[in-house]
């Protein structure tokens, strides 16, 4: 049962091969067995999954199920769900029970969805490894020496080993795309405001984007379909159309304009990445579309624009959390400093800790206008060269991480390199742009991902483009030793 | 940037983060070496260029003025580490 | 030497919504702790602030009651501090983009003369919670009712030279938001309150002198009171050879003095950066039209044409049109009284405003309706009473004894007008005062209008006041006559 994806268990569900209870049973199971391998999860929620299924089960019996109905879903734990603990992978969460859904939830409850878990992920989403949980490392399931990826690590390792068909995650830099690279699932970033962020607890607001964690991209489309929306409660989330995701999946790409960025494969892409995607994209080819070179000079600067914008950003984000109330108070304070500073101190790990500061320090007087500013002015050449790219191509495609999955350690002591390795992924984050990373080949033993990027709110024609060299393709098919 | 540790003392103080004493000089170094990332930005002349605060390049949307939140006082109370007589408690306050 | 105040004023007003500012929980003040803090004022993970239509439309109103420009964007930016009744850690408020830029007012000096205060800015931005200090043992307690409130901050150029000069011009914004029903402008539940920058400067100097910042200035009186408590203290450090410095300083109305607030002062660094949850508010012309075809009149216009309509004085025109209600009862004081403007105005600014003050209370609830006034002021008008009868109807009247046709009859407080009658009180009094009629009547005519007064004062008391005051002056003079 576990190898099979959303599409094809609904049908099952459907015809009553199954009740929506036993698959949850099912699946609980094998989540718990595993997850003491894999650590994707931070919790398992037996109850309120049982509830969620039989409610799923009288839906289907009275015939009034959804195209999502008693399907299980893992939420990333940055989603607030009401009575659930909500952990956000910091110890500063750990006792934080939220008392409200997030608007992502509430759609996907509204859809009959079970929620079998809460997923692992990097503190705050600050972290490309999944390293930084308070909870400790998610492994890789096709490597158990290396990482998932990360933020989003949970959710990729979860889908990848076939413990749930779905997982949500969240993107601020590549917080989706690059776990899905280096698990080898499909992973959408949707354009900035396409889905709701109220509830979803704020990395960089100016950047952060949920989004579906699937094997298929028929998957992503149909989750897509249940999340995708205006929300009254988030400002910044756009009141363009709805379409139906799954509607374009079968269309031909023939005439497709591709561009291929020479900055995204240049001498720092390790060689055997740059193989994989031109492979990939010659499979796009045979499918009728056109290639041509283009240029993203100011993507060279996207990581340093990034460790401002998102710092900055997350420096006031994370100023809620001074031990008032809710989540971690230190012992005994002595004065109301001692209070702020020791709950913030012992609750944050490191990582969140230097991004802070990096962000305290460029906003503060004297440097705002030498970092703040002048990255909010790079930011600008890099969308506005994007807008001139996507005039003349539909869509960009490159790799989705400089490499396949490192080791655990490798990295966590150099933040730097570790920051590299979102080189491709953030500069679509500060643009606002929609993008997909879809398994496009193998590289010893690991999966590599391919990036496909669009225009705002194209994320049909970038679905489109994934089904169909799903199609073509077995990459995504492919499941890790032991899973499968 | 090469930041000094009374840099590292001024910036934790304002984020209200305590650090350890031995871990100041770990915290100097590597907030030093990204901002020597970041000022990769001076490359680019920026000089008349706006500055671009948000992806989304169009006007707040408002709210009718109505009241939607009912009390939920307790509820959220739960979740509070100290609280007595519907307050939030703090270590005594002196203004 | 001779020293130079100057003031500058920065007054938040609450506005007058229904619910807050970034969430749909109630302001109602006086809430049971916390019962209207929702989940965003709390500032509780993941949630998001989005604007209240009402609140831009307000500041709007205030901005063009001031002849303010309107910016065509505006943007809110988050102001970054810590402190335990701001639950985000930080504050939601505009920076450099405010909804309101330069505007003026002008304020009436007690010399009469006019001057214009320049109005810097007016921003919106979110009220903080309530620190509780007492009941919690060793531990504040923290009420977020508040947090969220709708405010407008209204900055003003530094163009004030006296203390006298602050309050005019605090009371003048203070009629304005009134009269724009922005604002209920209570003081004591703070939802008009005002910091003041006050520095000092030698006469003739162009540069401004260090300032300090006068905060919990809550009412008019203590404005004035701390403004020139701290006036003296500056003159004091600088006479004495000290330097001022710039901090923060808190008025404490108990001990009519400041005190420093360095702790709060210690490291200021808001770090203020536009709120990536809020999109630039924009605002086209035709709203800023609607908006001001819908803008009442206001004190000044107001003024003047009380001024040209009921040939009212600078003066009470001022007085009446400071406050909206008053300004309305007078207006429905006079249709109830034949247009008799000046006893109306008399009235209201004398008894009535008395009693009212006495009793604390507004002139929306008193119990002499305009109606009743305009009523008392007719009797007055057609002689059926005497003014100083009125006075007594006016407060058994305030006691809810009627109106003043029924107190009259009931009383039988009618005028004597009767020239027979008033005649023989006339002759008693002068066979009664042989003395005085003497001593009037070797007078010259100037005294004798000042010594006349006795004669009336016993007529009136043995006429228990109903005696025509005129009709007794005549016959009194006539009878008085030695030629």
């Amino acid at each position: 049962m576990h190898k099979k994806n959303i599409a094809e268990l609904v049908q099952v569900l459907q015809h009553r091969d199954i009740s929506s209870v036993e698959l949850t049973r099912l699946v609980l199971e094998r989540c718990t067995n595993i997850n003491q391998k894999l650590n994707c999860f931070i919790s398992i929620t037996p109850e309120h999954a049982l509830l969620q299924a039989k409610l799923a089960d009288e839906k289907i019996n009275q015939g009034n199920a959804g195209p999502l109905t008693g399907i299980p879903i893992a939420q990333k734990d940055i989603f607030c769900t009401d009575g659930v603990k909500t952990s956000c992978g910091s110890k500063m969460l750990d006792n934080f029970i939220a008392p409200y859904d997030a608007t992502v939830v509430e759609k996907l409850n509204n859809a009959g969805m079970v929620m079998i878990g809460k997923t692992n992920m990097d503190e705050f989403a600050m972290g490309s490894s999944n390293e930084t949980s308070f909870y400790g490392p998610v492994l890789n399931p096709w490597d158990m020496d290396r990482v998932p990826g990360g933020s989003s690590g949970g959710s990729a390792a979860a889908v990848a080993a076939r413990l749930v068909p779905v997982a949500t995650g969240t993107d601020t830099g590549g917080s989706i795309r690059q776990p899905a690279s280096l698990c080898g699932i499909t992973g959408l970033k949707p354009t900035y405001g396409r889905i709701s962020r109220y509830g979803m607890i704020a990395f960089a607001s100016s950047l952060d984007q949920g989004g579906p964690m699937t094997r298929t991209a028929e998957d992503a489309a149909l989750i897509m379909n249940a999340i995708a929306g205006f929300d009254e409660r988030d400002s910044t989330s756009a009141e363009n159309p709805v379409e139906d995701y799954t509607q374009h999946l079968n269309n031909s790409i023939a005439g497709l304009k591709i561009g291929l960025p020479k900055e995204y494969f240049d001498e720092q892409l390790n060689p055997d990445i740059g193989r994989i995607i031109h492979e990939g994209v010659k499979e796009l080819e045979k499918l009728g579309a056109n290639v041509k070179e283009i240029s993203l000079p100011g993507s060279k600067l996207s990581i340093p624009v990034y460790y401002v914008v998102a710092p900055a950003e997350c420096s006031s984000n994370l100023a809620r959390f001074d031990g008032v109330r809710f989540g971690y108070r230190c012992n005994d304070p002595e004065d109301l400093s001692d209070l702020y500073c020791r709950s913030r101190g012992e609750g944050f790990g490191r990582e969140v800790k230097r991004r802070i500061m990096i962000g305290t320090y460029v906003l503060s007087a004297g440097y705002y206008d030498a970092y703040y500013l002048k990255a909010q002015k790079i930011r600008r050449l890099i969308r506005d060269e994007f807008r001139q790219a996507l005039s003349k191509v539909d869509v960009i495609i490159g790799p989705t991480a400089p490499g396949p999955a490192f080791r655990i350690n490798e990295l966590l002591d150099d933040p730097i390199t570790m920051y590299l390795s979102d080189i491709y992924t953030v500069s679509v984050n500060l643009a606002g742009l929609p993008a997909i990373s879809i398994p496009a080949g193998m590289l010893g033993g690991l999966p590599v991902g391919m990036q496909v990027i669009g225009n705002y709110f194209a994320e049909p024609r970038l679905l489109n483009i994934a089904h169909r060299f799903q199609q073509v393709t077995h990459w995504h098919k492919l499941a890790p030793a032991g899973f499968d | 940037m090469l930041l000094h540790k009374s840099d590292i003392d001024k910036i934790a103080w304002l984020a209200r983060l305590a650090i350890a004493e031995h871990d100041v000089s770990n915290y100097t170094r590597d907030l030093s070496n990204i901002l020597d990332l970041v000022e990769q930005m001076d490359q680019v002349e920026t000089g008349e260029i706006e500055a671009m605060a948000h992806p989304l390049e169009i006007p707040a949307r408002l709210r009718p003025d109505e009241i939607t939140e009912n009390n939920q006082k307790d509820h959220f109370q739960q979740v509070a580490p100290a609280v007595k007589n519907g307050h939030y408690l703090v270590p005594k306050v002196i203004e | 030497m001779e020293w130079e105040t100057v003031i500058g004023l920065e007054i938040h007003a609450q506005l007058a919504t229904r619910s807050k500012i970034f969430s749909g929980a109630a302001t109602v003040y006086g809430a049971e702790a916390n019962v209207q803090a929702c989940a965003v004022d709390l500032g509780l993970p993941g949630v998001l602030p989005v604007l209240n239509a009402k609140v831009v439309e307000m500041a709007i109103r205030f901005g063009l009651a001031v002849n303010a420009e309107i910016p065509s964007r505006s943007v809110f930016a988050r102001k970054n501090y810590f402190y335990p009744d701001l639950p985000k850690g930080y504050q939601i408020s505009q920076y450099e983009h405010p909804i309101v830029s330069k505007g003026r007012i002008d304020i009436k000096l007690e010399d009469g003369s006019t001057k214009t205060i320049g109005i810097t800015r007016a921003h919106l931005e979110e009220d903080a919670g309530k620190s509780v200090h007492e009941g919690f043992g060793n531990f504040t307690g923290i009420d977020l009712n508040r947090a969220g409130t709708p405010l407008i901050e209204i900055v003003s150029e530094p163009d004030m030279r006296s203390a006298k000069e602050a309050v005019a011009y605090m009371k003048k914004i203070h009629s304005i938001v009134r009269y724009l029903e922005i604002c209920d402008g209570n003081m004591q539940e703070g939802s008009f309150r005002c910091d003041a920058n006050v520095s000092i400067r030698p006469k003739g100097q162009k540069e401004f002198g260090t300032r300090s910042e006068l905060k919990n200035l809550n009412s008019f009186k203590f404005v004035e009171l701390a403004i020139n408590h701290e006036v003296e203290r500056q003159i004091d450090i600088l006479e004495s050879g000290g330097k001022v410095i710039q901090e923060t300083r808190l008025y404490d109305p108990n001990k009519n003095e400041t005190r420093s607030m360095r702790s709060k002062e210690e490291a200021n660094d808001y770090r203020y950066f536009p709120d990536p949850d809020l999109l630039p508010v924009e605002i086209d012309k035709e709203t800023i039209e609607r908006i001001r075809s819908t803008l009442p009149e206001l004190p000044d216009a107001k003024k003047q044409r009380f001024m040209d309509e009921y040939r009212l004085s600078e003066y009470d025109s001022e007085i009446l049109t400071a406050n909206k209600d008053m300004a309305a009862y007078f207006e429905k004081a006079i249709q109830s009284a034949d247009g008799e403007a000046k006893l109306c105005a008399n009235w209201i600014m004398g008894d009535l405003s008395a009693v009212l003050n006495r009793e604390n209370r507004d002139i929306m609830e008193s119990p002499v309706t305009p109606e009743m006034l305009g009523g008392l002021i007719l009797r007055i008008k057609d002689n059926t009473i005497s003014s100083k009868i009125a006075k007594e109807i006016f407060e058994a009247m305030w006691d809810g004894e009627g109106d003043a046709g029924t107190i009259i009859e009931k009383k039988g407080l009618r005028q004597v007008t009767d020239a027979g009658a008033i005649e023989k009180l006339v002759d008693e009094v002068i066979v009664e005062s042989p003395a005085q009629v003497e001593q009037y009547q070797n007078s010259t005519p100037e005294k004798q209008g000042k010594l006349i007064g006795y004669f009336v004062g016993q007529i009136m008391k043995k006429s228990q006041g109903k005696a025509n005051p005129e009709q007794v002056n005549e016959l009194l003079i006539n009878k008085l006559k030695t030629d």
